[in-house]
């Protein structure tokens, strides 16, 4: 293989995985406060109908990407009001968010689907990426760079700082962080609120960065995948990292090796298509047996709080 | 025209309507004949199920009052299928048209149940009385893509992402190798199956796997401009608009389309029932009959590639050439359609092997 398409199949995996990265980013927060929530798909995609809408009509992709985050921030603010308002069961509500979502950004862009968009592209000069391996460094979206940034700043934020301790104590312990005085419902409303708004940036990255194009449900289930990541993960970060850059990676490998033969294109399509699953299940495995029948998941993950005053 | 669709009762309607829904019955008499079909995918994919939904607007257009049509979009080939082709029959359609490969089964299926109603069921092979089968011959198109291939690629090396290896997939490619190595007898064509008919992001990424591994003509039978717009990107001689003309997405990369025109046919089909002559079997018009068309050629096509392309697609309209006509050899080089022979339409629908040049999947 040489380092041309070594590099570009890098180039190609980064692309796949960084949707999926920002997305279970943000459901890793909202889990670690204690909520499940499992519109991400729903959400993602009311993000991607709103960023392809805005750089339609605007040619702006950063104001694309921020209408995309408010979106997502506005449609996971149902799933708060009913789960955490209403103690509307989470998983119920969140299967519905999903179903809402496909459907509202199917209506939303039902005008908007035979037309093309700009792709949000390096901010960085084009002589600076000239060379491939510069490339690797200079070549990519804002939104990948965005992601990276964001896998540190929620392992600080979560690991090193107070807010983050206070919002892990919500999602491990309620009624503790509630008798000495925190405001558990505006915490988790926070945490869902942050969610929200990375899935739709998440979305936003399908006609910014993968395909520029509005296509219902162009999403195409890569929301559950970032809901499995996190579990896969066991709600850290930097694992968070690895895991969609694997999952990025098997997707990308299969379809470079279709395309260029080689000794993995032996491997059938339906097990390459079944790997990240497969992955998933090992891992749950593994880390129930380490832990001997727990896991790493918050204690208080996806059980309503009620506050008795 | 009554519009249910998933989209609209979905914003109504909210969680409940997770599922595809027709609803409204209505008894059987003297109305307008109801036509009902069913998609596989929205009909904004600018692609197969829109070029089938222009197919049914035309239909309304031409019979008028004489027709009431409904469609249900995004209806996956599996069991709810099924359950969509009931509620079409007992809600008073009597002509459903199921218009992808996967529905078969459940055509025949619900069928039985409803003998009064006709089923067509697009790209199959399975009939029964009420039952009819109809295709276009899309291998045509490909055959004049194909063409163009040969003598544009610079690298010889071809692409073509397709969704599932079904036979309607594997002609396509063997149609377009055959005629791009009349050209170009080093051409190669590697297929790539992404098991979807639409994941944008995907059909790009596997558009992406093929430019960065020396293809640099990619065709694709998924139903959205994706690879197209990798194409465009990247600068590659180009790809084909499949379904419908693309060019909106890839000006410079499209170098033709390959144009569904499925109008006709629902017109015949609806007016026979009207007529009481509807009979089963099966059809199967190409260039022709006007049921498959060849866009705009892109204008950085050379005039003798044009006259070329030309020169294949006339061949098959007044039936001189047909591309799968021996000698005919399969991947591994074994002779598989005699020299002068003719495949027969059987074995076309039946194709489960690959011609020389292409590189099988595994």
């Amino acid at each position: 293989m040489s380092t041309d398409l070594l590099i570009a199949v890098v180039i190609t995996v980064i692309g796949a995985s960084t949707p999926i990265l920002i997305a279970a980013l943000g459901e890793l927060v909202v889990e670690k406060a204690g909520v499940l929530n499992l519109g991400v798909e729903g959400m993602m995609l009311i993000g991607a109908v709103t960023g392809f809408i805005v750089m339609f009509t605007t040619g702006n992709p950063w104001l694309a990407v921020f209408a995309a985050a408010v979106a997502g921030l506005l449609s996971s603010m149902i799933f708060a009001f009913l789960t955490l308002s209403l103690s509307a069961n989470q998983v119920a509500t969140g299967l519905a968010l999903t179903i809402f979502g496909t459907g509202f950004s199917a209506l939303a862009g039902q005008e908007y689907s035979a037309r093309p968009v700009g792709i949000f592209r390096s901010v960085f000069p084009a002589e600076l990426a000239g060379h491939p391996v510069w490339r690797l460094v200079f070549g990519h979206s804002p939104l990948v760079y965005f992601s990276l940034i964001m896998v540190f700043v929620v392992w600080w934020f979560l690991k090193r700082t107070r807010p983050g301790l206070i919002l892990r104590a919500v999602g491990e312990n309620d009624l503790s962080a509630h008798s000495i005085g925190y405001s558990v419902i505006s915490i988790r409303y926070a945490a869902v609120a942050f969610g929200g708004a990375m899935a739709g940036i998440a979305g936003a990255a399908f006609p910014l960065l993968l395909t520029p194009q509005w296509a219902e449900r162009m999403t195409a289930g890569r929301g559950w995948i970032a809901v499995a990541l996190v579990v896969f993960a066991s709600w850290r970060p930097f694992r968070l990292l690895a895991g969609a850059y694997l999952f990025g990676l098997v997707m990308t490998v299969e379809l470079y090796s279709k395309a260029g033969g080689g000794p993995l294109s032996a491997v059938p399509a339906e097990l390459w298509a079944a790997m990240p699953y497969i992955a998933t299940v090992v891992v749950l495995v593994l880390i129930s047996l380490r832990r001997a029948g727990s896991t790493s998941a918050p204690a208080c993950l996806g059980k309503p709080f009620l506050a008795t005053n | 025209m009554m519009k249910f669709n998933r989209r609209n009762v979905l914003v109504l309607g909210g969680a409940a309507a997770a599922l595809p829904l027709v609803g409204g019955r209505a008894l059987a008499q003297d109305g307008p004949l109801k036509v009902g079909f069913m998609y596989i995918g929205t009909i904004n994919d600018n692609g197969w199920n829109y070029a089938h939904n222009q197919g049914r607007i035309y239909l309304e257009e031409q019979l008028g009052d004489a027709v009431e049509t409904t469609y249900v979009e995004n209806v996956p080939e599996g069991p709810d299928s099924e359950r969509v082709l009931r509620e079409l029959a007992q809600s008073g359609h009597k002509l459903i048209f199921a218009t992808s490969f996967g529905y078969g089964d459940y055509v025949l299926k619900v069928a039985q149940q409803f003998p009064d109603v006709k089923f067509e069921h697009a790209t199959g092979y399975q009939r029964s009385d009420n039952v009819a089968t109809y295709n276009a011959r899309f291998y045509e198109g490909r055959a004049v893509c194909g063409t163009i291939a040969g003598h544009m690629s610079k690298t010889g090396k071809g692409g073509y992402i397709g969704s599932f290896p079904i036979p309607e997939v594997v002609m396509g490619i063997n149609a377009f190798a055959l005629a791009a190595r009349k050209v170009n007898p080093d051409f190669t064509m590697t297929p790539v199956y992404i098991s979807t008919w639409n994941d944008p992001a995907r059909e790009a990424d596997a558009a992406r796997a093929m430019v960065d591994q020396g293809i640099d003509i990619i065709a694709q039978h998924t139903d959205g401009p994706a690879a197209l717009q990798v194409a465009e990107e990247r600068g590659i001689v180009g790809g084909f608009g499949q379904g419908a003309d693309m060019s909106a997405f890839a000006p410079n990369a499209q170098l033709t389309s390959i144009i569904d025109n499925w109008g006709p046919h629902y017109v015949e089909a609806a007016q026979a029932v009207i007529d009481g002559t509807w009979t089963s079997g099966d059809r199967w018009p190409g260039l022709k009959e006007g049921e498959v068309q060849i866009g705009a050629y892109n204008e950085k096509i050379p005039e003798d590639v044009v006259a070329a392309a030309e020169a294949v697609k006339n061949g098959q309209i007044d039936g001189s050439l047909h591309i799968f006509t021996g000698p005919i050899n399969d991947h591994t080089g074994a002779e598989r359609v005699a020299a002068g022979e003719t495949m027969t339409d059987e074995q076309l629908l039946t194709m489960d092997w690959y011609v020389e040049g292409v590189i099988p999947p595994a």
